[in-house]
């Protein structure tokens, strides 16, 4: 894959999930970024990359509402996302939806420009962080799109590694799904909640005292499952940890 | 005009009563899992490198996609090739068709038993129970399908047919199937009473009836793979053999074989390559000692042509049928293949069902996914699985006339439509989402957690909490620039 050199100032699309439910993962990496001398470019306007109609098959739902970001993003600079579902959709998934569009090549210079936070963190800044926090152990679950549309593999797991304190044990089938799914998990609930149930299991073997992933959408369906089984773990973004961690030093 | 099954329930009831049966097995489910990642880490050994089967991968797509880019000429040839060695060639628009070629070739034949290998093409047909309205025996011979049909259930997976029964309840079933097989567990034991009982019926069988792996267009070669040499028996030992290939079957030369063998033995069940391999090429020729007299081959459409006629769509027919998608899908995972209700389960299935049997009356499997991608992932030739699942979502609900899928535009309901035109107005305008965005705390307070979306979401999952600023706010606040 291929990664631009460090750029003086990027967009950031920070997603609606992380929006109304996980604000504090979207401000976590922009400052994250920010403190690495980047500028950071938040179109106010924003709302949603258009997933959810695209995948129950409202394209032309999610056509007026992608094209309603695009038009926001008019730099030749990188978008960070801090989603790999939402980064998907606008690095992959646009070309499919505008397929015959009039536009697709002006589509097509937005969809390249789309990276993924931990993408960026690790290939474009480079970042170097120093853990400031206690002794903790945690886990990793695998976003499905991170995995398998955006090809992120160790990245999360690179920064993790930066920080001394923390010790990351492996999830047992960390590559399967959570059962999330958007709509899926609404429309079928019965088998959404079976993978979501061996998902739990997983990870409470672990015996860490939080979960980590990079979407927003497993957070939530993690998060949900934890605190309804009452366990004690915490589900959190990569982006919050991170900050939290390193806030103030680099 | 009424419909007099309208009481019966829909496709889309059955889908859910049948996973919801599955669900609520532990036995099915624990059989299904269990199954499932042995299967997969058979496939992991068989591919350690995962750069090289990617390599592997992509030139099985190739070969598969330049064949079917060649589709009618490389089956005119094949027809040609084999009618030049002596095969017989049939043509089946539809299953009816096809059932009715083969029971026209039994009776010619006088046929009274026939014995089966394993073939999907044949389930799609339903032929066994076509064969027995006709008063033939239809005997399958691969031993995952012998259990089934002696429990007259139909196949769970596409390459292990059987794979929802464990050990136990095989050998409680040859028990009390089976005369004088006793009851026994040892796997040796269970594979030597269904061979006994199998062998009887290899001797007296009048046909012999297998499906086809590849087909070579430029020998004319049948190919089958298998791993019981049971397929060997059905093709060699009665007089007439009968292979059923669907039409997507053809490849050009014999040098596009091995890597395809290779592909499919080793994601099927991480076996470098199977452990039987027949290429039929003519029936017995003159002199010869043993071979069917009478080779044939049905050739079925049952919608293929369709399916091709759309560029991406189309790609549903390179499937070599590995059953590696099945494997790796947590959803087939968790309910098995007998809730699907469909001859092809899983991932393979939520495509290719709903395009041969209509959107509508498959009951929405094509829904059922989380998009996960694990199928496209492993797919030895590279269909884009979650791509065709995304594109017949969108069929579902195109009305337009110019789509050629079939049932197109039966999933559209008034209260999704509106739902969906409700959310493009909020998220098209920045000033419509600001203030329902905004509303966060409110919407905590006041929306329904037992009722209507809400209800599915929270009866095993906590309702996740609007945060009290938005990350528009937090950013406005933080001096985030906004351009
Ligand atoms: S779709 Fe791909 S993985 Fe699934 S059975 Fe066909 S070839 Fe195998």
């Amino acid at each position: 894959m291929k990664f631009p050199k460090k750029p003086d100032e990027i967009y950031f699309f920070g997603t609606c999930l992380i929006d109304m439910f996980y604000p504090d993962a979207g401000i976590s990496a922009i400052q994250l970024i920010q403190k690495e001398q980047v500028k950071v470019i938040y179109p106010q306007e924003q709302t949603c990359c258009g997933q959810p109609a695209f995948n129950s098959g409202y394209r032309q739902e999610a056509q007026t509402v992608a094209l309603q970001q695009i038009k926001l993003f008019p730099k030749k600079i990188p978008i960070v996302v801090p989603s790999s579902s939402c980064g998907a959709m606008m690095k992959h998934h646009y070309l499919d939806l505008f397929e015959d569009h009039w536009a697709l090549e002006s589509i097509k210079d937005f969809s390249e420009r789309i990276i993924e936070f931990s993408q960026f963190l690790v290939h474009v800044l480079k970042i170097k962080m120093e853990d400031l926090g206690e002794p903790v152990e945690l886990t990793w679950h695998a976003p499905c799109h991170a995995l398998r549309e955006m090809q992120i593999r160790e990245e999360p797991k690179q920064l993790l590694q930066q920080l001394k304190n923390v010790k990351l044990i492996e999830l047992e089938r960390e590559h399967e799904c959570c059962g999330f799914g958007g709509t899926f998990s609404i429309k079928f609930p019965e088998i959404s909640k079976a993978m979501l149930s061996d998902k739990i299991d997983d990870i409470s073997k672990t015996g860490a005292s939080c979960v980590l992933s990079g979407d927003c959408g497993c957070l939530m369906n993690i998060e949900g499952g934890l605190k309804f089984q009452k366990k004690t773990m915490v589900g959190k973004h990569l982006a919050s940890f991170l900050w939290e961690r390193s806030n103030g030093k680099s | 005009m009424e419909n007099p099954n309208q009481n019966l329930s829909s496709p889309k009831e059955k889908f859910v009563k049948g996973f919801q049966k599955s669900l609520n097995d532990p036995q099915l489910r624990k059989n299904f899992r269990n199954a499932s990642f042995a299967l997969k880490s058979m496939r992991q050994t068989a591919f350690p490198d995962e750069a090289a089967f990617k390599e592997l991968q992509e030139l099985g797509h190739r070969i598969k996609m330049k064949a079917l880019k060649n589709l009618g000429p490389l089956l005119r040839q094949l027809e040609q090739k084999c009618q030049e060695k002596g095969i017989q060639v049939h043509w089946a628009e539809s299953t009816d068709e096809a059932n009715q070629i083969v029971l026209e070739i039994c009776q010619r034949n006088n046929a009274a038993s026939v014995i089966k290998g394993k073939s999907m093409v044949t389930e799609e047909m339903h032929l066994n129970h076509f064969l027995e309205q006709h008063k033939i025996e239809a005997i399958e011979t691969d031993l995952g399908e012998y259990i089934i049909q002696l429990d007259h259930e139909t196949p769970s997976h596409i390459i292990a047919p059987a794979i929802h029964k464990d050990k136990k309840q095989i050998a409680q079933l040859f028990n009390d199937k089976i005369e004088g097989a006793g009851y026994t567990e040892v796997y040796e034991e269970l594979n030597a009473i269904a061979r006994k009982s199998l062998r009887k019926k290899f001797y007296k069988a009048d046909v012999g009836i297998t499906g086809v792996n590849f087909a070579i267009a430029e020998t004319g070669t049948i190919c089958l793979v298998e791993n019981e040499g049971n397929g060997r028996m059905c093709s060699t030992l009665p007089p007439v053999h009968i292979a059923v290939m669907g039409m997507e079957k053809v490849i050009p030369t014999l040098e596009e074989l091995p890597p395809l063998l290779t592909l499919l033995a080793r994601s099927a069940t991480g076996q470098p390559i199977s452990t039987y391999f027949n290429m039929i090429n003519s029936p017995r020729k003159e002199g010869e000692k043993d071979g069917p007299k009478e080779v044939h081959l049905v050739i079925l459409d049952n919608r293929r042509s369709q399916i091709y006629q759309d560029e991406h769509l189309q790609k549903t027919l390179l499937c070599i049928r590995c059953g590696a998608c099945l494997n790796h899908c947590p959803v087939y995972s968790r309910i098995g293949g007998h809730a699907y209700n469909q001859v092809y389960p899983g991932p393979i299935g939520k495509i290719l069902a709903p395009q041969m049997n209509g959107l509508e009356s498959t009951g929405g499997v094509h829904n059922a996914s989380s998009l996960c991608g694990a199928c496209g992932e492993v797919c030895p030739v590279k269909i884009p699985i979650p791509e065709i699942l995304l594109r017949l979502r969108y069929e579902g609900v195109n009305k337009s006339r110019s789509s050629k899928v079939h049932e197109h535009g039966t999933q559209q309901n008034f209260k999704e439509s509106m739902a969906w035109k409700f959310w493009e107005k909020i998220h098209a305008s920045p000033v419509l989402y600001k203030t329902n965005s905004g509303l966060g705390n409110l919407l905590n307070s006041v929306m329904p957690k037992n009722a209507g979306p809400l209800k599915n979401w929270s009866e095993f999952r906590e309702v996740p909490q609007f945060a009290a600023k938005s990350l528009h706010q937090l950013a406005r606040e933080k001096g985030v620039a906004d351009e």
